[in-house]
């Protein structure tokens, strides 16, 4: 399944802004150390995102792309 | 899938140099938005100020100047007055446009300069370690006040916004906060307003923006976020301060 | 009025001269004794669709040249002495950003508030950097009206060439008196200005204006090139004017109103037999050393007058070497030495001289 949220993990500062924001709860900081140094945020259940752009929204550091299914034209 | 959210083109690629969770990277993607959706990067001219903000132009794919501090609205006047038709935007802290650059910052608003400054009031001197900044609120310990600022000694939070928009030649004087989604949204749509009235020759616009320190404040980034309204936001009340269309707001 | 001659007042000539210059901007503050020049341009500058603003102080008065200049202007600012100081932020920044700009000094008497009356204790300010960090710039000392208008257009042209401000040094003396000028047709090389503050329009890079460098290593090699650019002006820009010094025993070195005075005292002494010749330096940095190389094979002592305790003087005095002793005369707080008074102490050295004192 393509991801409906991107995490650009080497911007990330694990700053925790994002997390309480995901009205879903399912943005979580890694255990795992980034180029930076930090633990980055990271979403592992992308079948749970609604793409509403809140992590986006709060992060300082320009690390979330969000995206949305296309309307699938019937027929 | 289709893309929904994605970096401003007109910001670089570059990691910044701000502490985790400070909002000044919130500011900034607003501003980037903001020469996005009018599409005017290929005019637009900015001014970094000293402070944490200093390497501004550094994240930003346009033209800039590097003032010294406190300077930028001068500076910015100078910009504006030989490319009329460029868009100029400074980008100030609270210790660079309230404190060292008052007097450029009230004289700029004065003569109506046609320039739009963002500014970020964050109640403290973030790049040399913690000072009392002439926002910082009373009580609020800084290294130059580890007692707390004390109105006897110190004086009283400076409210910028209010006073500017007392200045005719200001056509344009806000004060958001980017604590929440739905402050960074009412924030984010002051900046686009501010430099709206710029392009159309409104005269000068000021949006100035709550953000946080976590580092010099002590706090974590959410507990700072939490800080901005519960203590800053009963300083600074929010809102618009002055429009061209309706004047002053009492 | 081209090329002809007209009766103005100083501080009226270098704003005329900036005009023709191709200046279009001027920012500057209120400050005696160089007030006609603002309001020169003030009436001035709208005729060429020029822009004149007041500033809210000397401050933002250079901060606004910076932000002008470095959006590819032609820009100018004035003021005297105490704004001069204030100026000093934004010329260290003009030079560390490699802007150009024409900076006016009409000097006036100090420290502090001190006087109105014209000095040329501004010397050291503006010949070994007033501002912060290592610069240069080079700093041009008229000497008369017509001087200030010829000197006033080169400034821009070596602003321009070297990117990097360039200061005319005057005195309240010479920004209030009337004389006779005219101002020459000129030439002005082209200068490219694509490193500019325009807007990126279409450009695939942005400009900075900046004087940062956080890398030590930048840093020091930002100094270096800055360091070559000023070596390469001291080698090109050193201008002065000489008289007598083939057989002048005693050497009058003097500048801007204090050359004229100390040139009518040379007459004199000359009409009474003494042999005394003049080094008049224009360029007041770089200092014209040469012209001290000419004068020495012959000279026995310089003597250095000024409206300062004693400022040039040290520059004469790294010039000379030690190779024949420097005397200084000076008077401050805006007292002009008077023919007089030169005359006398010119005098003193001959007589030492004479006598094998010296």
């Amino acid at each position: 399944m393509d991801k409906r949220v991107v995490f650009d993990e080497n911007r990330c500062k694990g700053c925790e802004l994002c997390v309480p924001v995901c009205p879903v709860d399912i943005i979580f900081i890694a255990d795992r150390i980034n180029k930076l140094g930090y633990h980055p945020a990271t979403v592992t259940e992308q079948d749970k995102c609604i793409s509403c752009m809140m992590c986006a929204k709060i992060c300082p550091d320009l690390v979330i792309e969000v995206f949305k299914p296309e309307k699938k034209v019937a027929g | 899938m289709k893309q929904i959210f994605a970096k401003p083109q007109s910001m670089t690629d570059k990691v910044s140099h701000y502490c985790p969770g400070c909002t000044h990277g919130i500011a900034h993607r607003l501003v980037g938005e903001t020469i996005d959706e009018l599409g005017i990067a290929d005019r637009t001219i900015g001014v970094a100020s000293v402070g944490c903000s200093v390497l501004a132009y550094e994240y930003f794919d346009v033209d800039f100047q590097q003032a010294s501090h406190g300077r930028a609205p001068a500076v910015a006047t100078g910009i504006k007055r030989v490319h009329p038709e460029s868009i100029v935007f400074t980008y100030q802290g609270d210790g660079d446009l309230a404190s060292i650059g008052t007097a450029e910052a009230i004289h700029a608003a004065m003569r109506g300069e046609n320039i739009t400054i963002i500014f970020i009031n964050n109640a403290i001197y973030g790049m040399t370690g913690g000072q009392m900044a002439p926002t910082t609120l009373l009580g609020q310990q800084t290294t130059t006040t580890p007692e707390g600022r004390r109105f006897e000694e110190m004086g009283a939070p400076i409210r910028m916004a209010e006073m500017l928009a007392t200045l005719d030649g200001a056509a344009y004087v806000a004060r958001f906060s980017l604590h929440d989604i739905p402050n960074i949204t009412k924030a984010k749509r002051a900046i686009k307003k501010s430099f709206q009235y710029q392009l159309e020759g409104k005269g000068f616009t000021i949006v100035e923006l709550l953000s946080t320190c976590p580092t010099n404040w002590g706090m974590s980034p959410n507990e700072s976020l939490e800080w901005v309204q519960t203590d800053m936001m009963k300083v600074y009340p929010l809102g618009e301060f002055k429009t061209p269309e309706e004047g002053e707001k009492k | 009025m081209a090329n002809e001659t007209v009766l103005m007042k100083g501080n009226e000539v270098i704003g005329e001269a900036a005009v023709r210059a191709g200046c279009r901007y001027f920012f500057g503050y209120p400050i005696t004794p160089q007030n006609e020049l603002p309001a020169y341009m003030a009436k001035r500058l709208p005729e060429v669709q020029g822009v004149f603003v007041q500033a809210e102080s000397e401050t933002a008065a250079i901060n606004m040249v910076y932000g002008a200049s470095g959006a590819g202007a032609r820009v100018m600012t004035s003021s005297s002495s105490p704004g001069i100081s204030l100026k000093q932020e934004g010329i260290s920044y003009l030079a560390g950003a490699e802007l150009p700009a024409v900076i006016v000094n009409m000097m006036r008497g100090g420290p502090g508030l001190g006087t109105i009356q014209p000095s040329q204790s501004d010397y050291f300010q503006a010949t070994k950097g007033g501002g912060h960090g290592d610069y240069n710039m080079v700093v041009l000392a008229p000497a008369s009206v017509q001087e200030l208008a010829d000197l006033t257009m080169d400034a821009f042209d070596i602003a321009d060439k070297y990117r990097n401000p360039v200061m005319v040094l005057g005195d309240g003396v010479l920004g209030q008196m009337m004389e006779p000028v005219a101002f020459k047709e000129r030439q002005s090389a082209e200068f490219v200005k694509d490193w500019a503050t325009t807007g990126k329009q279409g450009r695939s890079k942005p400009n900075l204006i900046n004087s940062l460098y956080l890398d030590p290593e930048k840093s020091a090699e930002h100094n270096e090139e800055l360091h070559a650019k000023y070596m390469t002006m001291a080698k090109n820009e050193v201008r002065y004017e000489v008289k007598n010094l083939e057989d002048a025993e005693v050497v009058l070195v003097a500048y801007g109103m204090m050359a004229r005075i100390t040139s009518s005292v040379m007459n004199k002494a000359r009409e009474k037999g003494m042999k005394v010749g003049l080094i008049r330096p224009i360029s007041v940095w770089p200092f014209p050393d040469e012209a001290f190389e000419m004068a020495l094979p012959q000279a026995k002592a310089f003597l250095t007058v000024e409206m300062s305790k004693g400022q040039m003087v040290e520059d004469v005095r790294l010039a000379v070497n030690g190779r024949a002793p420097v005397y200084f005369y000076g008077r401050t707080g805006g007292v002009i030495p008077s023919p007089q008074e030169v005359m006398e102490q010119l005098e003193a050295v001959y007589a030492k001289v004479q006598g094998g004192e010296a």
